[in-house]
């Protein structure tokens, strides 16, 4: 019994953004359909992955997550380094927990030198991300900015409160913004539109739209980036025409979930492979959903999304 | 619903007649069309345009149901491609595979695991539902005593689990009352397996080796009188099985192609030798359109995050998920800990639950009915604020509980606070921060 297989009419497509300079930059977005509908579009460039390294010495990881990288925690650079040469990390995720006013609240000038001390120990493209704290993100994404300049980071979060000033200093500098809103599609179109027009170029605008794990309001999240990709490539709204960048791996290695200890309840499981699994099946769901860089803890949950996303792209 | 309420109305007799409840043909039609009543209601419809509305009506994918009592399972009756279009209707479920050569202790462990992996969240009980039985040995005897062994010691839905429709049939003779789903009618035994399926009135899956033979496949079981059936399009790579899960959906609801319009069953238990991937596999499959999912094994670690993630994609976008009201205790508490306050939705629940946890401070955390809604929500809705709040916390038993009379409220509702100071004489109430993730700092100061 023959059938055409029903295809659904693109009318859109998500840009291409570079990330990074240099041999290894990377480039992703570029699709004309959905997430691996491989049979009726084209994904020209696979989603990446980047590692994640704190610029302080993370607190209440469960020692699944630590393990890996024993021997480094207190040190960026080697941290870095380590995610590049040993587990092969095509990008690098700095997340500057160190400079939030509630905690340590490290000032700009001392945060924006560790960033540029791991942004010339690695080549690969370097995210890096602040505390959602409006002027503190301010003051420490504008040092940042200047002091790698030439580096092409991928900044964040920038938000409605934030963006003018972040957004300009990443204008002046050639970086780009990752364009952050709480789970709502219509914020992150206004956020887009704002950064627009404030003379933020296309290809450097990515879209945070928020995201949590398993368990934790991942269906949201989930259905937020199904409707995004929807506007962007099937109803032609250009300002929704941009990747998705998604910060997963802190929000499932924080749930209780995952630090409870194997013998503590039984019939959770092993909590190695439970933390790992939690991580890389929350990824998976956001891949499908259209992630394009997802930003991932553990060696094994990112080496499982990886072999998944060679297979699902890959004839 | 695949029709229209106009499209109905054409069928009816248009005599505004009211017997069957509603006062005109229109409203009944527009009623059949949100599938609110059923057509059986009129007396006066013709049998062609029954015949006519029930081809138009039915569903564009099958609900199947598979198995008896506590654990039986519907799946199928989706209505969209996107959960945020309406909602996915019935969760996939989940099946642990036991193989006849499978040595009786492995067998034992397997049942074990398979009645103690359940888990309670939200007030519900998160659980798989199916074990499929496989006949590896070619072994009549020994697929039946399997079988009877399950069928005793188990109230698993059951996936029967050969080609050679004997075998089936020995293993059907063991446990036909319990509705055993048939895998598979192939192009080679289709018509004795589909015999066997009619005669025992059980769901039977479909195995081809493409979507075009699957097709031709269904479409001769369904002239045979066969309604209840499962498709397997026989991929085992990741990439086509995905695929495929796409396909077939989008060809039952975009074309109405009704030789697909069946709940699928997917193997994630054939496509790889590794668990973790294999889970990662049982992900895509939940979220993209699997029907039934077979794993190779069940293990704490997996099948969690798996029923999670099952559950929150099932989740209807337009309901959201409640808590249970009442008092939740977070630690080792004494009379000195702090109370804090917040809604039911269940998602500020899990992630303030999860910040007190964090905090290691023990700490009684007051979940108030808000419908559901989230903090803000509900407050603007009025059924989060002093009046309601007051009650509540008099009659939930926290007084008994601990000594000191400090209330925690969440930041966002810091308007409330000189009323609920009115409405709770001798309490103190206290502004907490607004967000989750400032819960910690903010109870590690904390003193009573």
């Amino acid at each position: 019994m023959a059938f055409d297989i029903p295809k659904i009419d693109y009318t859109g497509r998500i840009k291409e953004i570079k990330l990074g300079s240099g041999d290894e930059a990377l480039t992703v977005g570029g699709q004309s359909s959905y997430p691996f509908h491989l049979f009726e579009g084209e994904m020209p460039h696979p989603p990446r992955i980047a590692m994640e390294v704190y610029d302080s010495p993370p607190e209440e990881w469960p020692e699944a997550a630590l393990e890996p990288f024993t021997g480094v925690t207190d040190d960026p650079v080697a941290w870095a380094k380590k995610c590049v040469n040993d587990y092969g990390a095509e990008m690098v995720c700095l997340q500057l927990v160190s400079t939030d006013p509630n905690g340590l609240d490290r000032g700009a000038d001392e945060a924006a030198e560790v960033v540029k001390k791991v942004a010339e120990a690695i080549t690969v493209p370097l995210i890096v991300w602040g505390t959602a704290n409006h002027d503190k993100d301010t003051e420490v994404l504008r040092r940042v900015s200047e002091l790698c300049q030439g580096r092409k980071l991928i900044m964040g979060p920038v938000e409605e409160g934030d963006y003018k000033k972040i957004g300009a200093s990443a204008i002046g500098y050639h970086h780009t913004v990752i364009a952050s809103t709480p789970i709502d599609i219509n914020l992150a179109k206004q956020l887009n539109i704002l950064l627009g027009n404030l003379g933020v170029p296309d290809e450097q605008i990515i879209i945070d739209p928020t995201v949590s794990g398993i368990g934790y309001g991942i269906e949201y999240a989930y259905s937020v980036m199904e409707r995004i990709r929807m506007a962007a490539l099937a109803q032609q709204d250009e300002k929704l025409q941009f990747p998705i960048i998604c910060n997963i791996a802190r929000e499932t290695w924080k749930t209780k979930e995952v630090k409870i200890a194997t013998e503590e309840d039984p019939k959770l499981g092993d909590a190695r492979k439970r933390g790992i699994l939690m991580e890389a099946m929350s990824a998976m769901v956001l891949l499908l959903a259209g992630a394009d860089v997802l930003i991932m803890r553990h060696p094994e949950a990112i080496g499982l999304v990886r072999q998944m996303i060679g297979e699902l792209t890959t004839s | 619903m695949a029709i229209t309420g106009i499209e109905i109305f054409k069928w009816l007799p248009k005599t505004n007649c009211g017997e069957c409840g509603v006062p005109t043909c229109l409203a009944f039609a527009m009623s059949l069309a949100a599938g609110k009543m059923e057509l059986a209601a009129c007396p006066y419809v013709s049998e062609e345009a029954k015949a006519k509305l029930e081809e138009a009506s039915a569903p564009p994918i099958r609900p199947v149901s598979i198995g008896v009592g506590d654990r039986a399972l519907k799946v199928g009756g989706e209505t969209v491609m996107f959960r945020h279009e309406k909602r996915f209707e019935n969760p996939p479920g989940l099946a642990m595979l036991i193989s006849d050569t499978m040595v009786a202790a492995e067998v034992d462990r397997r049942l074990e695991r398979f009645k103690e992996l359940e888990y309670e969240r939200v007030g519900m009980t998160l659980r798989p539902e199916l074990l499929a039985l496989k006949a590896d040995s070619g072994d009549d005897a020994k697929f039946v005593a399997l079988v009877t062994k399950v069928e005793q010691a188990s109230d698993a839905s059951i996936i029967l689990m050969s080609e050679k429709a004997d075998i089936l049939a020995a293993g059907l003779s063991a446990c036909a009352q319990r509705k055993p789903l048939l895998y598979a009618a192939t192009k080679e035994n289709l018509d004795q397996v589909g015999h066997l399926a009619r005669q025992n009135s059980c769901p039977l899956a479909a195995k081809a080796a493409s979507l075009e033979e699957l097709a031709q496949l269904t479409d001769r079981l369904t002239q045979s009188g066969i309604k209840d059936i499962v498709i397997d399009s026989g991929a085992r790579s990741l990439r086509q099985a995905f695929t495929d899960q796409l396909v077939i959906r989008r060809a039952a609801l975009l074309k109405k192609f009704r030789p697909l319009g069946f709940p699928s069953i997917v193997f994630p238990a054939e496509m790889t030798d590794d668990p973790m991937k294999e889970a990662l596999i049982a992900a895509t499959f939940v979220a993209k359109y699997g029907g039934i999912i077979v794993m190779s094994d069940f293990q704490g670690e997996s099948l969690f995050p798996l029923l999670v993630e099952r559950m929150n994609i099932f989740t209807d976008p337009q309901r959201p998920l409640a808590t249970t009201e009442g008092i939740y205790e977070i630690g080792g508490l004494s009379e000195e800990s702090p109370v804090l306050l917040t809604c039911n939705f269940s998602l500020t629940y899990f992630i303030v639950s999860g910040e007190v946890e964090n905090s290691k401070v023990p700490g009684y955390l007051l979940v108030k009915d808000t419908e559901g809604l989230s903090v803000m929500t509900a407050w603007a809705a009025g059924k989060f604020s002093a009046d309601v709040i007051a009650p509540f916390i008099k009659k939930c038993g926290i007084t008994d509980r601990v000594k000191h009379r400090k209330l925690i409220i969440p930041g966002y509702i810091a308007a409330e606070s000189g009323g609920l100071e009115e409405e709770l004489p001798g309490w103190e109430i206290m502004v907490g921060p607004r967000e989750g993730a400032h819960i910690p700092a903010y109870l590690k100061s904390w003193r009573p």
